[in-house]
């Protein structure tokens, strides 16, 4: 799936025993950095990528030739400055660029497919961990990242309580709801009865379930937007035609953007890696870790959290983010939250949300300040 | 900084924990935490204030104080501060009684409806009062409960509330307020502050 050039890649030697039992070594996680890490090792920032994410957050992604997710937050002079603060983000495993996933092969040279064992959130994050030993880096600055990025970045903290100064969970959930689970049931119901799919064994970029994926993916993006936004972009405006067609083609601009979104999708991601990573992500529910009790979960850590939600996200929405403030507070822990004004649905913390940036730029900056 | 902000933060112990309700833009925090090393948080209902609180460095949860002391776990603040806003409640009663079950100590301030001006106004204009502490109009005013600095010193003892020290603010003079000055004290002041424990 990815051009192993322009990849740089940390092959994990020391085994991790994963959630579902199994345990794998000398395994691939593949990350990129932006800004440069100081002589103290004090400004680093490790961001974690949502579901279609990737380790290339930020300028032209050199495998897609796109702009990286978060550019709108990190570079120069950004919300996330990386003239001040080393950042890093890896591709989470069972993912497909580049670090360990289902498109990897086994010891027996065959691609893994769905024989790749079930991850978890809290694998995702064991995984990475092993990118503060590769630099060095006794304590991050911060840790942040949106949607799924959000619940690695609790699992973390919650992992590992001294390893980072400040954390920042966005748009996110301590524990998948069942209409998020709904809808990424829906997403791989409908890979799956792709034929393309094959059980998982297809071999080659030509022969994947990309109708199956594109679906998938036109579902999942509904999600991630507001019904007023998606009015207010598409209404009812037809696309290049001046009147219905009175059959199945593309006749709303709304149709048409959807189907685009699925068709570039699938030339970048490969569609096992969607039934890993949206099991993953069905699969976290941090209270459940510690008996129902979610504050146990950060009991142990001393970290400055800084929760952000935003008004229209209606797939994490503010309630859900509010619960961990809640849980938080109850054994008074360092927390600020702030909901945002966006009518971006859930894609705002991609977005351009002035708000949303400056309150991210100045809790880091004054937070780092005060080192 | 305004004088009754002073006030308060004569009455906190350097190093303590306290939140502050109502922080607006963080003003009294900022103060509390630089001059008084107090670990400081603040919870406001405003996104524009929530904002600048954050670009001040403070830790500010958005939210409603109806709504969302009841988070904080019993005493886990030393001090928890509400400046002139519980007139501005639904229902004060129910906040007045979360202060003091989420602080080992509260600190409220009142703007005093009985002050001289404000009953002056109303005597002789007719209508409402507005004077420096109460600015806005009958019409567009968040205040539901005004109260006079008697009707809070009433209201706290009727509830076997300890008061440790109230105080009577006009401009930049501050005095004490005790049961036998209580009549003039509301006649003169235009806040009231108190430093009360349950």
């Amino acid at each position: 799936m990815n051009t192993e050039k322009n990849i740089k890649t940390l092959i994990v030697k020391k085994p991790l025993k994963l959630d579902c039992g199994k345990t794998i070594k000398d395994f691939p996680i593949a990350y990129e950095t932006y800004g440069s890490l100081n002589s103290k090792k004090d400004n680093a920032i490790l961001v974690f990528h949502a579901l279609t994410g990737d380790q290339f957050v930020t300028g032209i992604n050199p495998v897609t030739n796109k702009e990286g997710w978060w550019s709108y937050t990190v570079g120069p002079d950004k919300a996330i400055d990386t003239n001040k603060y080393f950042v890093i983000c890896s591709n989470v495993i069972g993912g497909c660029m580049g670090s360990y996933g289902p498109s990897h092969k086994d010891s027996d040279q065959k691609i893994f497919g769905t024989n790749f064992p079930v991850i978890t959130i809290n694998d995702m994050v064991n995984a990475q961990y092993n990118l503060l030993d590769h630099f060095g880096i006794d304590k991050l600055f911060s840790i942040t990242g949106g949607s799924m990025g959000g619940m690695q970045v609790l699992q973390f903290i919650s992992n590992f309580p001294n390893k980072s100064k400040t954390v920042i969970p966005i748009a996110t959930t301590s524990s998948h709801s069942a209409q998020n689970i709904a809808f990424n049931e829906l997403g791989r119901q409908a890979i799956t009865a792709d034929s393309n799919w094959k059980d998982g064994n297809y071999t080659s970029n030509e022969t994947n379930p990309g109708k199956g994926l594109a679906v998938a993916r036109m579902a999942a993006h509904i999600t991630y937007l507001s019904k007023k936004g998606l009015q207010e972009k598409f209404g009812r405006k037809l696309q290049e035609r001046e009147d219905l067609k009175f059959g199945f083609d593309a006749d709303f601009q709304i149709e048409s953007y959807l189907r685009y979104q699925g068709s570039v999708f699938v030339d970048r991601f490969d569609a096992n890696s969607y039934l890993y990573i949206t099991r993953a992500m069905d699969y976290f529910d941090l209270a459940k870790q510690f008996k129902g009790n979610l504050s146990e979960a950060f009991i142990n850590t001393r970290a400055k959290f800084f929760i952000i939600s935003f008004t229209s996200d209606w797939l994490y929405p503010t309630q859900e983010n509010k619960d961990i403030v809640i849980a938080l507070n109850s054994i008074g822990a360092d927390v600020g939250f702030v909901e945002i004004v966006s009518d971006k649905g859930h894609d705002s913390f991609l977005l351009d949300v002035p708000d949303f940036l400056n309150a991210l730029k100045n809790f880091l900056d004054k937070s780092y300040e005060e080192n | 900084m305004k004088n009754e902000f002073q006030v308060i933060a004569d009455l906190i112990e350097k190093d303590k924990k306290v939140l502050d309700v109502g922080c607006a833009d963080g003003t009294l925090m900022k103060f509390l935490k630089k001059n008084k090393n107090i670990n400081i948080r603040g919870l406001e209902i405003s996104k524009e204030k929530v904002q600048e609180c954050i670009a001040k460095g403070l830790t500010v949860i958005e939210g409603n104080a109806e709504k969302d002391l009841k988070q904080f776990p019993d005493k886990s603040f030393d001090y928890v501060v509400l400046s002139q806003t519980l007139q501005a409640f639904l229902n004060p009663e129910l906040v007045l009684d979360e202060l003091l079950r989420v602080g080992k100590k509260a600190i409220v301030t009142i703007p005093n409806f009985g002050y001289w001006k404000v009953r002056f106004h109303l005597l002789f204009k007719g209508t409402m009062p507005i004077t420096k502490t109460l600015p806005d109009e009958w019409y567009n005013t968040p205040n539901l409960h005004m109260c006079t600095i008697k009707d809070f010193f009433h209201f706290v003892k009727s509830k076997d509330i300890k008061i440790f020290k109230s105080l009577a603010l006009n401009n930049l003079n501050t005095s004490i307020i005790s049961e036998s000055n209580l009549g003039v004290k509301n006649l003169f002041a235009d806040l009231g502050i108190f430093l009360i424990e349950k």
